[in-house]
């Protein structure tokens, strides 16, 4: 009977910080810990983090914070510069800037979350069936995702939303299947570092199928860099629907898309600015919080990507 | 030996990777919810003729062979005929094509000369504050939509300094005086020994081109600043500087000397993502290249136009890829 001394310092962060967990949720619990403290040491991530958290918030909270009805016209008060009752100043029909800005938040999260939700998974189920199998699967899934790799992406969503039609939903699906190669790259290089590892074989020794062997085993692997990468893609994810949105292509009027509204405000833009100039703001600190949020992340999930 | 099936397996890569963006192409058309017998014959036609044209197109083969027969016409140079501007496609795009070129051309000069620069110093600097300054630099230019900043460039430097000409290649009262030699016109304007011309499309060219290059300069500059911090840590770096040679000839003589390569075909990749930026880019500043053709066909839906402005920036876009891989097997004697 030895007496232990390897007990851990008393309190949560003791709990957290200790080399012995006891449970797996202690472990995983303790290594998301020891990850959020590489992370909070990096203050552009955090302030990342805070401007995509602020912008869930007021797509939430939308109806409360916003002073006016998104699509409540007043003509008397048409392109007023900013002051105390419009805080951003109002549109060509008199609807105030702000509260459009605030309800077009729900729109943007809606495209990221949409584009977030299918083509990093398209390409995960891709990557990893190619990394998995090998062989000719391989070859015939990485050709094709070279090939669709090489295709000019801004000009095919392009294609395809004019084929479609303009809207936001085909906006986000020509988004989608424009996107998903990169994740199917890095999927498949995950896969590769682990496919031969012991544990695979040793789940395959117990009977393990195919299937389950990538859904339980190798997709979970793969999950940090496609994290990574998908933060950093959103970015890019907010200013294609903005720029389908300024053409036209995107969410159509009235609703109050950021891209669309930089549209609207076009016209006047040599006088009455404002009108083109804060959907681009708050395009512009958006697509910034996930940029600084995915550079972040890559620090404490991906540590040798960089 | 080897060079030669390296060579065959990168034909292949490469007319696969035409097939392929030919396949989307034709199958985007064929999702389009126009009936093109009836945009041909209008909506009145008889069932009869209707019948005829659809064979006549060819609308009536397996979906295999209508795919076959678009390949074959496409590389017979035949694209349709735009319902817009009622010509040939590939007549269009020859002719609007070169203003893209000019605009994607400066633009990479200004990204290489501004980022490469800009990488090297953040290289030599690596966590102080120059670092920082370019990295915060480069993360505002992937952040900021490039059609936002063209309208406040022209509100700032057009409406309110007016340091630079409005929208447009030229001058109004300029346009249509030289013949279009080769389609980019300040080089048409020198050869018509114009230079009022030539320094008024040189003076509109400054600022949609900047814009467009700020996009590539935060890409070089990081590509530039990775391969600097390689090449510093290089033990013939250290014996440079024991043998007291300047810290200036190091830097941008040994150490940049030696990224060439990799540089090189940094520089193609983002030109060929620049050819595909000048979309939006030209719509704001009414540049009168490939992008406003392809945006002003998709609102009147002129298919036949998108898809063909498509596969025409496609191909360039791929061409640039396998460019600037061939450059670095050419320039790289370890990659051959």
């Amino acid at each position: 009977m030895s007496v232990r001394t390897d007990l851990p310092s008393p309190g949560w962060r003791g709990w957290l910080t200790t080399d012995t967990p006891r449970s797996r949720t202690q472990a995983r619990l303790g290594r998301a810990w020891a990850g959020w403290t590489t992370f909070r040491r990096n203050r552009l991530a955090v302030a990342g983090l805070l401007i995509v958290a602020a912008l869930v918030a007021v797509a939430a909270f939308a109806p409360l914070l916003a002073p006016y009805h998104p699509y409540a016209q007043d003509l008397g008060s048409r392109l007023e510069a900013p002051g105390a009752a419009h805080w951003l100043g109002t549109d060509a029909f008199g609807r105030d800037i702000l509260s459009r800005l605030i309800f077009g938040t729900r729109l943007t999260l809606m495209i990221v979350v949409l584009v977030a939700a299918t083509a990093p998974l398209a390409g995960l189920v891709i990557g990893t069936v190619a990394g998995y199998f090998g062989g000719w699967v391989d070859t015939v899934l990485m050709r094709l995702t070279d090939i669709a790799l090489a295709f000019p992406k801004l000009i095919l969503a392009l294609a395809f939303v004019a084929a479609l039609g303009p809207g936001i939903e085909n906006a986000v699906i020509a988004i989608a299947v424009t996107s998903w190669p990169p994740y199917a790259r890095i999927a498949r290089a995950e896969t590769l570092t682990v496919r031969r590892a012991d544990f695979i074989s040793a789940a395959r020794l117990q009977g393990a199928s195919s299937l389950r062997i990538i859904l339980g085993h190798i997709m979970p692997l793969c999950v940090a860099s496609l994290i990574v990468r998908t933060t950093l893609d959103m970015a890019g994810v907010i200013l294609t629907a903005a720029g389908l949105g300024f053409l036209g292509l995107g969410a159509q009027p009235p609703l109050p898309e950021w891209g669309a509204m930089i549209a609207s405000g076009r016209q006047y833009v040599l006088e009455q600015w404002w009108v083109a100039a804060m959907p681009g703001l708050a395009i512009f600190i958006v697509s910034l919080g996930f940029n600084l949020l995915g550079d972040g992340l890559r620090d404490v999930l991906d540590p040798k990507g960089d | 030996m080897p060079t030669l099936k390296r060579g065959l397996t990168l034909a292949a890569t490469v007319a696969a990777t035409l097939l392929g963006l030919l396949l989307v192409t034709f199958l985007i058309g064929r999702v389009v919810p126009v009936d093109p017998v009836l945009s041909a014959l209008g909506d009145r036609a008889s069932a009869e003729s209707y019948a005829q044209m659809r064979s006549q197109l060819g609308l009536d083969l397996p979906l295999w062979q209508q795919f076959l027969r678009y390949v074959g016409d496409v590389l017979q140079g035949d694209l349709g005929t735009s319902v817009l501007t009622s010509r040939p496609v590939l007549e269009d795009v020859l002719r609007v094509f070169p203003a893209t070129l000019e605009l994607a051309t400066v633009a990479v000069v200004i990204g290489t000369i501004l980022g490469v620069p800009a990488g090297v110093i953040a290289a030599t600097h690596r966590g102080r504050w120059p670092d920082h300054a370019i990295r915060l630099l480069g993360l505002v230019g992937h952040s900021v939509p490039i059609f936002w900043l063209g309208l406040m460039a022209l509100l700032l430097f057009y409406a309110r300094l007016d340091w630079v000409p409005g929208p447009g290649r030229v001058d109004v009262f300029y346009e249509g005086m030289v013949d279009a030699v080769t389609g980019v016109a300040s080089i048409d304007a020198l050869l018509a020994g114009e230079t009022d011309i030539f320094w008024n499309a040189l003076h509109h060219l400054v600022l949609p081109a900047a814009i467009l290059g700020l996009y590539s300069v935060a890409y070089i500059a990081r590509m530039t600043r990775g391969f600097m911090l390689d090449q510093l840590r290089q033990e013939y770096i250290t014996t440079a500087r024991v043998k007291g040679m300047s810290e200036t000839r190091v830097v941008w003589r040994h150490a940049l000397g030696n990224i060439t390569v990799p540089l090189v075909t940094v520089i193609a990749l983002s030109y060929a993502g620049l050819l595909e930026g000048s979309v939006l880019t030209e719509t704001v500043f009414a540049w009168p290249g490939l992008g406003l053709y392809i945006t002003n066909s998709l609102l009147s839906a002129d298919m036949n136009a998108v898809l063909g402005g498509t596969l025409v920036v496609g191909t360039v876009f791929i061409a640039l890829n396998l460019l600037s891989d061939l450059l670095y097997r050419l320039l790289d004697p370890r990659a051959r």
